[in-house]
């Protein structure tokens, strides 16, 4: 059990770019944090500690910690710890910070994400978490075995192309609501997808996240903290995390079983029966269109095979009984480092009630999922107060 | 020779690989003053700390210690001072010139932060911590922090 109860207090985001050439990875990172320390009206000298996390290697440097922990963050002889977990790199980041707190480590924690990816390449790096001999000439990288899962899923269960581009256009539509999210296509059709070049098969263009740049701050705290600062937080009720590889496909995990293990975990926890139901929204990380609907099958929220239909009956909408991505999701936005922290950011700020266009009404409950890692899940269930649902 | 041996057989059973990766690293408007300033009028800029007013050089955004924001722009001498010197004598693919030659800390003038670069004296006989240096522009520049070629003793 957590010794203390954490909030969110504060949240900065850049406005998501392909490409930001104005300014340097230092001076990228320090919009968000500014923000968030704005945001939170906190002093840089009042910050505990600060969790730094990118893919260092996307962008061809190293220890991002040592320079970006000070050069873009208020780290300055503080505890500066970098965390890099793939795609996951975000929700690790959020997690860890929360944990940070909850021990009664620290009072408050500032974690950011980044992601400059521009200033390299993103497939070099994930291939050099693969296997030299077996992997790296076939499997490595994130849109081959996106594209194996979405084969896989598409055959067992009959899911089809014009199913996977209504989550394309669900999201991207949404994506015009949210003024910090990269790709804005408000006009988008399913013809736009359906007709999009094809990237790798059955994935076009359009089913597949971009590249982005950009960072995320958030500011958690503890109670006594959160009382000084604000009297809208939003209050983490639990983390949920299942990490898992096997070498290449010994086990085939093309419906991502890790997100199943990671949310039965967290709704057990927490007495949540029907996430349909006891969420009001969720903010998940599909980095594909296949993936969302495969995966909100993996969360729980309808049954096998049932991804589909649940995007059919318009229950993920905006207007759906569980929205899923009102902030436009990955498909619209996808600096790395930062893509599972905005997912527990947007999360934060549902509950806080401050999306604007994007806000979902009366929303007590949020869920955000961190993907990536090698197929890991990471899960954060945030609310209008700490307390598990039962 | 028995070892030899067996290390050549060793050596047949390792994979080689290669990566190939262009990089594009932003350079910022901070470096971007500087190195057009260096090029186009051979004055060095830093920026200073609108909190403790130390003199940034090379510039930055952020002031490490106050995490201000630095915006005012202020030119720093040309000269300067060694703080510390190495004579690099090994040759290696990546560096700027042909060793021998040295690397110094040096504290322009006007400066509150150090700068390094190279220094055109390679005798560490000749060298001193406390001696005096002075820019050499490149008479072509290539916006380059290599622009200023190196320092000379004077």
């Amino acid at each position: 059990m957590p010794k203390h109860n954490v909030a969110v207090v504060g949240i900065g985001q850049t406005k998501f770019r392909s490409k930001r050439r104005d300014v340097n990875i230092p001076e990228m990172i320090y919009e968000a944090v500014k923000m968030a320390l704005d945001d939170a009206q906190m002093e840089p000298k009042d910050v505990d500690a600060i969790l730094i996390g990118n893919m260092d290697h996307f962008e061809g440097i190293n220890f991002s910690e040592m320079w970006c922990g000070i050069d873009a963050a208020p780290g300055y002889l503080k505890p500066v710890v970098k965390i890099a977990t793939g795609g996951t790199t975000g929700s690790s980041l959020g997690i860890c910070g929360y944990y940070n707190v909850a021990s009664g480590i620290y009072k408050n924690i500032l974690v950011v994400g980044w992601e400059k990816l521009n200033e390299g390449g993103a497939t070099t790096g994930i291939i050099t978490a693969f296997d030299p001999v077996w992997e790296r000439p076939s499997l490595a990288g994130a849109l081959g075995p996106l594209a194996l899962m979405a084969n896989i899923y598409a055959a067992r269960y009959g899911i089809t192309s014009e199913q996977a581009a209504k989550v394309t256009v669900k999201n991207r539509s949404n994506a015009a609501n949210n003024p910090f999210a990269h790709i804005q296509m408000p006009d988008i059709t399913l013809e736009d997808v359906m007709n999009s070049q094809m990237i790798s098969y059955p994935l076009r263009l359009h089913d597949c996240c971009p590249q982005s740049e950009g960072a995320c701050a958030v500011i958690y705290a503890n109670e006594e903290e959160t009382k000084k600062i604000t009297d809208n937080p939003a209050w983490f009720k639990g983390v949920s995390t299942a990490h898992y590889y096997t070498f290449g496909c010994d086990d085939l995990m093309f419906d991502l079983p890790t997100a199943a293990i990671a949310s039965k975990k967290i709704y057990k926890k927490l007495g949540i029966k029907d996430p349909v139901k006891d969420l009001d929204v969720a903010e998940i990380y599909e980095p594909t269109s296949w993936s969302e609907l495969s995966w909100t099958e993996s969360l729980g929220f309808c049954g096998k095979g049932e991804g589909g239909k649940l995007l059919d009956e318009g229950i993920t909408q905006m207007t759906g009984e569980l929205p899923v991505n009102p902030s436009g999701g990955v498909l619209s936005t996808n600096p790395i480092g930062a893509t599972a922290l905005v997912r527990f950011a947007e999360a934060a700020i549902q509950v806080m009630g401050r999306g604007g266009k994007r806000q979902i009404p009366d929303v007590e409950t949020a869920m955000g999922m961190g993907f990536g890692g090698s197929l890991w899940t990471e899960l954060a269930i945030l609310g209008k107060d700490p307390k598990p649902l039962r | 020779m028995e070892g030899e041996k067996m290390n050549e057989e060793l050596e047949k059973k390792v994979f080689r690989g290669r990566i190939k990766v262009p990089y594009k690293h932003t350079a910022g408007a901070y470096v971007e003053k500087f190195i057009t300033e260096i090029g186009k009028n051979n004055k060095i800029m830093g920026v200073r700390c609108p909190k403790c007013s130390k003199v940034f050089v090379p510039p930055k955004m952020i002031c490490f210690k106050c995490f201000e924001k630095m915006e005012e722009w202020v030119e720093v001498g040309n000269q300067g001072v060694i703080k510390g010197f190495t004579v690099i004598s090994h040759s290696t693919p990546v560096l700027p010139l042909k060793p021998p030659f040295a690397y110094g800390i040096i504290t322009l003038d006007g400066a509150d932060t150090d700068f390094v670069h190279i220094i055109n004296e390679s005798d560490p006989k000749k060298l001193k911590v406390g001696m005096r240096v002075e820019a050499v522009f490149k008479e072509k520049p290539r916006k380059r922090i290599l622009d200023i070629e190196y320092f000379k003793l004077i």
